[in-house]
């Protein structure tokens, strides 16, 4: 069994795309001035709908993070332990990812790079930035 | 307003019930808890039921109505996870207290152990966002890592104070014949147990079971006739805060405050008044953490009250004394509802060998996803 790819939707689209561009694209809420992770219609702080894509400098720090010794499926078993975060960017969102280039904790800063996953490019983090 | 009150109660045995099907889970606890109300099928006129990962499907309710012969005037189903049982308790006195039911049974089971054999972890982690979390392996257990990494540093909380809860967990357990798990367990078994997610050992985690569990919430003027006493619903509450942990608005503070405080306010109590609490246990963490956001203890607190005994049976604030999801079992939607039974229990004085002595007001809460939506009930001895 493969490693779950993630299937873009209309919502989530342009960031899938900036993704394959290696790109992090992220919404901000032309109303309240909010930055929102993960992209909808709609801002969910102040539901204006008048949201614009920007591109974040791919700079974080760790919020949260667990090393996983049992993961969902055999792909993942197949990797070993490996580290979930939560990853707070400087632009004020928060996503999820793996750590790459050593073990983080909370705190840690980390920055943005890419993985092919099937058809699709996804968001992971390494130490350092 | 009506009052309503818990009339009948039941649970199944729980563990490894080969042979078991998630409807014959339901058909007994839904029987037994109408034969101790003293009621027969005929008398129900609202029938809720949870959800199914063994028998799933989009209208249990109806599923179960049919293969027990039931026609109720009122019936739904509801999918909300870990909460679903209490929200189906509060869901049934509110159509109790708005006139719509006079007797309400509410059903939950599931074969989860010997229906699934392993694969029910891999299902539950199908709950994560398919795009922002499951790509990256995140597991349920994972998930409640991420908050307890985050809580533990915050707080100062430390993993031998959520392995005294587990122990405790299990000590109770080991007081009731029907637990799944009985074995004595020390702090040093829990922190050398293996990860699972760190810091989350395998002890820190709640068990997966087979059974089935139901209770009946009756206009409390209908109560004539019982064999145990009544346990009126007091007031009831919930809170709704996010779905997936990436989106959490804090790994800290959850749905739990506003519904504890909601159920209190409406019962007119406050958290020192409770007797005994039967609080959603799916990890040490989570149990944890509502203890202190519910106000039952002042932040950083409870891991140390645990650690010296103060949620024994016997201890300052008594919790999930038929020995929680940790220790008695976790069978889906059912494992909230032995909380609830569990509490009907203690205060019908019936709990034998783990009473609370003197149990007169006890709290019910369950959450679902992590941490995502909760639900607490207050339920006092008529
Ligand atoms: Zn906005």
């Amino acid at each position: 069994m493969e490693k779950p790819v993630p299937r873009p939707n209309a919502d989530s689209a342009p960031f899938w795309e900036g993704c394959a561009a290696h790109e992090f694209r992220f919404q901000r809420c032309n109303s309240c001035g909010k930055a929102q992770f993960y992209p909808r219609a709609i801002c969910a702080n102040c539901r204006g709908d008048d949201l614009d894509w920007e591109v974040s400098v791919g700079k974080g720090a760790v919020h949260s993070v667990t090393t996983v010794s049992r993961g969902p499926s055999v792909a993942f078993k197949e990797d070993g332990p490996y580290q979930v975060a939560l990853v707070d960017m400087d632009e004020g969102f928060r996503f999820m990812a793996n750590v790459r280039g050593g073990e983080a904790e909370i705190g840690t800063r980390v920055r943005v790079i890419y993985e092919k996953r099937g058809d699709q490019t996804i968001p992971q983090v390494e130490i350092g930035g | 307003m009506k009052k309503a009150a818990i009339t009948g109660a039941y649970s199944t045995k729980v563990g490894d019930l080969e042979g078991a099907t998630c409807m014959s889970l339901h058909t007994e606890a839904g029987l037994g808890a109408l034969a101790d109300a003293g009621l027969e099928v005929g008398d129900v006129d609202g029938l809720l039921c949870a959800y199914s990962f063994t028998e799933p499907h989009l209208m249990l309710a109806s599923v179960f109505a049919e293969y027990i012969g039931m026609q109720p005037s009122h019936a739904s189903a509801v999918s909300m996870g870990g909460v679903t049982a209490c929200m189906l308790v509060m869901q049934a006195a509110a159509l109790v207290e708005a006139g719509y039911c006079r007797h309400v049974l509410v059903v939950t089971g599931d074969n989860r152990l010997s229906g699934m054999r392993g694969n029910a972890v891999q299902a539950l982690s199908e709950v994560g966002n398919q795009q922002y979390e499951q790509p990256y392996g995140m597991t349920i257990p994972a998930a409640y890592a991420l908050v307890a990494q985050r809580y533990m540093s915050e707080f100062g909380v430390t993993s031998e104070q959520l392995a005294a809860i587990a122990v405790t967990m299990r000590e109770h357990a080991a007081l009731n014949p029907k637990a799944h798990m009985r074995t004595p367990i020390t702090v040093d078994d829990v922190m050398n147990s293996r990860f699972i997610a760190t810091p989350l050992h395998l002890l820190d985690c709640c068990l997966i079971s087979d059974g089935g569990a139901a209770v009946v919430v009756s206009a409390a003027d209908t109560a004539g006739d019982l064999k145990a006493p009544r346990i009126d619903v007091l007031g009831s509450g919930q809170g709704h805060t996010h779905e997936y942990i990436v989106a959490a608005p804090s790994l800290t503070d959850y749905g739990c405050k506003r519904s504890a405080a909601d159920a209190l306010g409406r019962a007119g109590l406050k958290p020192s008044d409770i007797d005994v609490v039967e609080i959603y246990d799916s990890f040490t963490i989570t149990l944890l953490a509502e203890l202190e956001s519910m106000g039952f203890f002042e932040r950083g607190e409870a891991g140390a009250a645990a650690a010296a005994g103060e949620l024994k049976i016997g201890g300052k604030l008594p919790c999930n004394t038929h020995g929680g999801l940790l220790s008695y079992g976790h069978s889906g939607a059912a494992g909230g509802m032995y909380h609830v039974v569990e509490a009907v229990e203690q205060l019908r004085g019936a709990a034998k060998g783990r009473q609370v002595d003197g149990a007169e007001l006890a709290l019910v809460h369950g959450d679902g996803g992590i941490l995502s939506a909760h639900c607490s009930i207050v339920l006092g001895r008529a």
